[in-house]
């Protein structure tokens, strides 16, 4: 046995290595594995899904390390169909035994349903567009690099007298997909992720960035921003609630807009649960909202196939104001008499399907711009627990956090105290006057789309709290 | 089992850990759902492995695998105590733990009748009866039933000699009508939204909820509501019924009172707490007839927060976090309770899964029954709203100011429900909001509710909580602030 000390010098770099994904070629096999045993059971069709993860995340609070983590897993979903039934049982356990278990309990949950005359056979081969989400630089991160940019991080709020809070995440993670009639896809990526907050009491600011190359940001940067910010947002002072002009930076922009995805589900228009039921083809929002669903933008991340394996299709939600598509599943689509856009979740569900890769239309208004053209205003930093008031009129409630700040005269003349919103999106995408470039955004209420900052008129803020 | 945790442990020892703690973990789930009147979701799962956690160097590290085996486990210890080794290059102080004694037990859930054992075709034909119930009230536009069932096996152990087995046996149900007319999308739930109920507890759950018979009962509520009238906007009396309350509780006082976040360590993500330390033993929380506890104990009910042991192998307790209005107590871990001086933890450290790190959760964090009947509090009110099973919740970061909106609502006039009203809503500051409860119910009335969906931490973990509540009476509170235009 090697001595301890001499370990701990090349355990790192060793474990590193560990967290290596499992090859294509060994995921092809692992399916064939799969298909082989459900074939030997009876299922008519078959379908497999392997999600494989490792990841790691630091966390800090008060200036160090608190929370420091690591995980590595490989789940195995299968999906079987019988006689016009289908169901779906997933394990981590990878040996045959296991497996076969696992197709005979899909079998069993298949089997003890009425007949869906409404199942569609699985879909064959098909062609999908190459994307390479995969950065060795990120995959490569060690906690020690980890835990050097945290260091750096703190120090700067030490030295200014501020308490810094945050995550320093970095990971790898692969999906696989095939099917008894022949269709595989598989797709790996990377991902990294720095957020920060400066707490300067009784005031804090916040920066966060996030890629699938660990170099597209620099976590330093991000904590002076929001050490800056911080510094400035100490002194609040309390202004009424009312109707505001408001610049929304890109992270408050996607937590809100990300609230509109599953309207653009043809499912959920059909189950009438959608904000877009009797609107689509009119002049909803603005003439200056384009909206894309495309997972190939290059600041989009994700696997270029859906559910059962279909590929992603690029499709045009709005245009100019107007919403003219919805995505569809296979059924969906069916059901409607279109083509399926390749957006369907892994079946059996009760969702259909939903764009994951939004993409806003942009303009040519910084931030600088924004506040230079604003007599009066707010500018928004981050929105925080958003939940939906009124589903048809997409009436939004939530607090700003982090960061708000009087504009008067195009210039930020103040930190103010946080407020309630209740805030139509609907309404909110009719009133807006400028917006900045899209960027890929990234908040914790929405998943991550590229969206630009935006100047909206008449924000409805409803109420303020005690900072 | 035991063997790959004692193994972690001394892999953890040998590479330089002073101490270790380790779950491993199998989780069996199954899901149902319909739609209306089709199989929507039929699935089942399973996961199993194994999660480390050391402390090296004065510092923590975590690292989980479900290659259980003994190098897969081995290799798994020494990347935790890597990782703790990294974490010390940024740390400001050394992690003390509160003494905690080691315990060698083996603990099972109670429950009647196993879910996993009832047959599936039987689960299924309940929710397509409770759904086809609701598709025969007229103007019912969407239908939705939903059941799930949990059995979660974990295996404890640590450095300092606990060796717990625990089995949980988890259920929940819900069923919910939808109903779009013109321009508006009304949906009531039972038992409650969001999923329905949620208990420590087996298939009997399910049969003492009598779905069928609630199930044309919300679907007309729901078709009826387009026609109510829409709840003003004032400052007046509030009634909740107990599943709101019990969310209410959860916001306002679950989140605020987890020591974590008082001690800054959420402040990048779930946010800090307006409970700072100084208020121990001072703050006014509420009334003097709001009596809240966090209890983890069977004898409390069998909740989402009931257990045996915590996940750092503290045994459950009951901790009073308000007593007669006043503030009395946090959730804690051994660390946090060390930091401010606790004898001993609290008992709430909880994990999702075996991939997560433990972090303080609520238990059962509950509002002590009153005095009322509930009919007697409905016939004392002379002009008030009462509102039922929440459509929305939202809290500003520190939980002061919040605002929730319900599924219904009706207005009590002169000791009557005297209308329905759509688009309830109100909305406060904890403090003010805890301190005007006037009348709350007693214990026939009392529920405890189960939040199967509580999320913290980073990576998120998903935890289910329990709250108990009865239905209680609130003097002025700002009502209808979510649809009003100014």
């Amino acid at each position: 046995m090697k001595s301890p000390a001499k370990s701990r010098k090349v355990s790192s770099r060793q474990i590193a290595a560990r967290a290596e994904l499992v090859e294509e070629r060994q995921l092809r096999q692992m399916i064939a594995t799969v298909l082989r045993l459900a074939k030997s059971t009876g299922a008519e069709e078959t379908e497999v899904h392997i999600d494989e993860v490792a990841d790691t995340l630091t966390r800090f609070a008060n200036n160090g390390i608190h929370q420091n983590v690591a995980e590595h897993g490989v789940t195995i979903s299968i999906r079987t169909v019988l006689d016009g039934r289908t169901a779906r049982a997933t394990t981590n356990r990878l040996d045959e035994d296991s497996l076969r278990a696992a197709i005979e309990a899909s079998l069993s949950l298949a089997h003890s349903q009425p007949k869906d005359p409404l199942l569609l056979p699985m879909p064959g081969k098909q062609r999908y567009r190459r994307v390479n989400r995969f950065v060795n630089r990120t995959a490569a991160l060690t906690a020690e690099d980890r835990a050097q940019a945290v260091r750096r991080a703190c120090d700067l709020a030490i030295k200014n007298g501020q308490v810094a809070a945050g995550i320093f995440a970095s990971g790898q993670s692969q999906s696989a997909i095939g099917n008894s009639r022949g269709l595989f896809a598989a797709y790996r990526e990377t991902h990294a992720e720095f957020s920060i907050t400066m707490q300067q009491e009784p005031a804090a600011s916040w920066a966060k960035a996030n890629s699938a190359d660990v170099r597209a940001f620099d976590p330093q940067k991000l904590a002076e921003r929001a050490s800056e910010k911080a510094h400035l947002a100490s002194d609040a002072r309390e202004l009424a609630p009312g109707r505001y002009t408001v610049i929304l930076e890109p992270a408050a922009v996607l937590d809100l807009v990300g609230f509109l995805f599953y309207d653009f589900a043809a499912t959920a228009l059909r189950d009438k649960r959608s904000c877009l039921n009797d609107r689509m083809g009119k002049q909803l929002f603005g003439k200056n909202i384009t909206i894309t669903d495309d997972v190939y933008h290059p600041l989009q991340e994700g696997a270029p196939f859906d559910g059962e394996g279909l590929p992603r299709e690029r499709v045009t939600l709005v245009e100019s104001g107007i919403p003219k598509n919805l995505v569809y599943s296979r059924a969906s689509a069916k059901a409607a008499g279109k083509k399926p856009t390749g957006h369907g979740f892994a079946l059996p569900n009760e969702y259909g399907e939903a764009p994951m890769n939004l993409v806003f239309a942009g303009g040519n208004s910084s931030l600088e711009k924004m506040v230079a053209s604003t007599d009066r205003g707010l500018l928004v930093t981050r929105l925080w627990y958003i939940r939906e008031v009124d589903p048809y009129e997409k009436v939004m409630t939530g607090m700003t956090r982090d960061g708000l700040f009087l504009v008067e005269n195009g210039r930020v003349t103040g930190a103010i105290r946080n407020f309630r919103f209740n805030q139509s999106l609907i309404e909110m995408l009719k009133n807006v006057e400028l917006l900045g470039p899209a960027v890929r955004a990234t908040g914790e209420e929405a998943f991550e789309m590229v969206v630009p900052a935006m100047k909206v008129r008449d924000f409805h803020f409803s109420e303020v709290t005690k900072f | 089992m035991w063997d790959l945790c004692t193994n972690a442990l001394d892999t953890a020892r040998l590479r330089g850990a002073a101490y270790g703690d380790v779950r491993a973990m199998h989780i069996r789930q199954r899901d149902l759902t319909t739609k209306n009147g089709q199989v929507g979701t039929l699935a089942q799962s399973e996961s199993i492995g194994i999660g480390i956690r050391v402390l090296a160097n004065g510092a923590w590290g975590f690292a989980s695998t479900d290659r259980l085996t003994r190098d897969g486990v081995a290799a798994c210890a020494a990347q935790a105590v890597s990782i703790a080794k990294a974490s010390a290059l940024a740390k400001r102080g050394e992690v003390v733990m509160a003494p905690e004694e080691s315990y060698v037990d083996s603990w099972q859930s109670p429950f009647r009748k196993d879910p996993f054992e009832i047959p599936l075709e039987r689960q299924l034909a309940l929710l397509l009866a409770a759904d086809e119930e609701m598709r025969r009230v007229k103007g019912v536009t969407l239908t939705e039933t939903d059941m799930q069932f949990r059995k979660i096996d974990s295996w404890f152990a640590s450095s300092s000699g606990s060796r717990i087995h625990q089995r949980k046996v988890i259920s929940g149900c819900g069923i919910a009508a939808t109903s779009f007319q013109g321009d508006e999308i009304q949906k009531r739930s039972y038992p409650n939204s969001f999923g329905g109920q949620y208990a420590l507890q087996g298939y009997e759950l399910i049969e003492s909820l009598h779905l069928l018979k609630h199930a044309p009962i919300i679907a007309e509520e729901a078709v009826a509501l387009h026609s109510a009238s829409q709840c003003p906007e004032k400052i007046g009396t509030l009634i909740l019924g107990a599943s709101q309350l019990g969310l209410q509780i959860h916001e306002s006082i679950g989140h605020p009172i987890e020591l974590d976040r008082v001690l800054g360590q959420e402040a990048n993500f779930a946010g800090t707490s307006f409970l700072t330390l100084d208020q121990l033993n001072r703050l006014k929380y509420g009334s003097s007839i709001v009596n809240v506890v966090a209890d983890a104990r069977l004898d409390h009910g069998q909740g989402l927060g009931t257990f045996a042991y915590d996940d750092e192998g503290v045994p459950a307790q009951c901790t009073d976090i308000i007593k007669d209005g006043k503030f009395r107590g946090y959730l804690s871990n051994r660390e946090t309770a060390h930091l401010i001086g606790l004898k001993r933890s609290s008992g709430t450290m909880r994990t999702e899964s075996w991939n997560r790190l433990p972090i303080i959760r609520m238990t059962n964090v509950s509002l002590l029954p009153g005095t009322w009947d509930y009919s007697d509090l409905i016939a004392d009110t002379q002009d008030g709203i009462l509102m039922e099973t929440n459509r929305s919740w939202s809290i500003d970061d520190r939980r002061y100011q919040f605002q929730f909106s319900t599924e219904i609502g009706w207005e009590i006039k002169g000791g009557k429900k005297v209308r329905l009203l759509k688009n309830p809503s109100y909305s406060g500051i904890t403090t003010e909001f805890w301190n005007s409860c006037d009348a709350i119910c007693k214990f026939d009335h009392w529920t405890l509710w189960g939040t199967p969906n509580c999320g913290k931490g980073q990576p998120m973990q998903t935890m289910g909580t329990g709250h108990g509540a009865s239905p209680s009476r609130f003097r002025n509170v700002r009502i209808g602030t979510a649809f009003s235009n100014q």
